[in-house]
């Protein structure tokens, strides 16, 4: 399965820049079994990162709970426009992908 | 006897001349407008997030990066994949499949039966080689969703020819009949005790209830047919679901088609 780009969508609105971001992925707990009985292996992210003009601003720890295309929203401090956003995931299996945004 | 024959067929067929679709129409909508005097009826497409302040304002808030997004995107690709034999989906429907979700269901007269969106896909596959899609796949749901979303803003304007009444009131009587272990019907929480609460849910209008397909419901993670949440219903009722795209379903969905005539399509959608 192709790993998709994250989505993202920005709003600034006096120094705060809110980031919403959706991120297609299979989310796989590892528990979940196939009509034929056999288990799905575990797929998910695990990590996420964010990046407010290449400086590391947030980062965070990821496991089963979180349900398929996770939508995750955040804000940002210091934001103006022009500034670039970035989010990027990796995943249990080694997989990663990311988004960017100029924020306007 | 003959005599008492014959009244008796007149009567029945006085009653079924009585119950035509554009009257059942304007009962229909009558009856939610004087319940819901504050509402359009249009308003009514967004069904329990017309009703409620507070879950429209957590709607809203998720429509601002809707979790049907990704659907409609794989299908805007979907639908441009060619067939083995080099043809498309475009060569299928009217104006290449764009903006004409609202057309259906529709009554196929050759084949005498309901033809809605999905199975019209599948139809089309057939005639090119292709194998049919599982009406439950998310693969599907893609693809409606592209449709739904280019029919955004057009009008409901389901017709109902001779041949089609059958089907039509085969579709009402599933409607208003109780089923299942709780013995409801779809008319007693929808029409009957539309606006009230079941547990902590708000029975929205029956109105409305065709403009929105397909649907990202969060608990299902993908989109989903109105079958789908046909087989919910039921489920929640204690009654025996059905496959999706059975002849009882189609029949409903043409019925629930026609009481939403007039009003604007607003799919994909995303509900709780």
């Amino acid at each position: 399965m192709a790993v998709k780009p994250v989505k993202m969508r920005g709003k600034l609105a006096e120094g705060v820049a809110e980031i919403k971001a959706l991120m297609p992925h299979p989310m796989e707990t590892g528990t979940r079994r196939t009509e034929a009985g056999e288990l799905i292996p575990a797929h998910f992210i695990q990590e996420v990162m964010c990046e407010h003009n290449g400086a590391l601003v947030l980062r965070a720890e990821w496991g089963t709970s979180v349900s398929k295309n996770p939508y995750f929203a955040f804000k940002v401090a210091e934001a103006k426009a022009g500034d670039e956003v970035v989010i990027r995931w990796l995943d249990n299996l080694g997989e990663t992908s990311e988004g960017r945004l100029t924020l306007k | 006897m003959l005599n008492r024959l014959m009244i008796m067929s007149l009567l029945l067929a006085a009653a079924s001349l009585r119950a035509d679709p554009p009257s059942d129409l304007k009962a229909f909508r009558a009856f939610f407008e004087q319940r819901f005097a504050n509402i359009e009826i249009d308003d009514h497409r967004d069904g329990a997030y017309a009703l409620d302040a507070a879950k429209r304002e957590q709607w809203l808030s998720m429509e601002d990066f809707p979790p049907y997004e990704i659907a409609i995107e794989a299908g805007e690709a979907l639908f441009a994949e060619s067939f083995a034999d080099g043809s498309g989906y475009v060569d299928c429907f009217e104006n290449g499949g764009m903006g004409v979700k609202q057309t259906f269901p529709r009554f196929d007269v050759g084949a005498n039966t309901v033809q809605t969106l999905e199975l019209a896909i599948n139809e089309c596959r057939k005639a090119h080689g292709e194998a049919p899609l599982d009406y439950a796949s998310e693969t599907m749901g893609a693809l409606t969703a592209y449709m739904a979303y280019t029919s955004r803003g057009e009008t409901f304007a389901i017709t109902v020819p001779p041949e089609g009444l059958a089907a039509y009131n085969e579709g009402k009587a599933f409607f208003y009949a109780r089923r299942g272990q709780l013995n409801f019907s779809c008319a007693g929480c929808h029409v009957a005790s539309a606006g009230g609460m079941l547990r902590a849910e708000i029975l929205s209008a029956s109105v409305g209830h065709a403009t929105h397909w397909p649907t990202y419901r969060l608990k299902w993670e993908q989109v989903g047919s109105l079958h789908k949440r046909f087989n919910e219903c039921n489920e929640q009722v204690g009654a025996e679901g059905l496959p999706e795209q059975s002849a009882s379903y189609r029949n409903l969905e043409y019925f629930l088609s026609y009481m939403n005539n007039g009003m604007t399509l607003n799919g994909p959608a995303s509900r709780k």
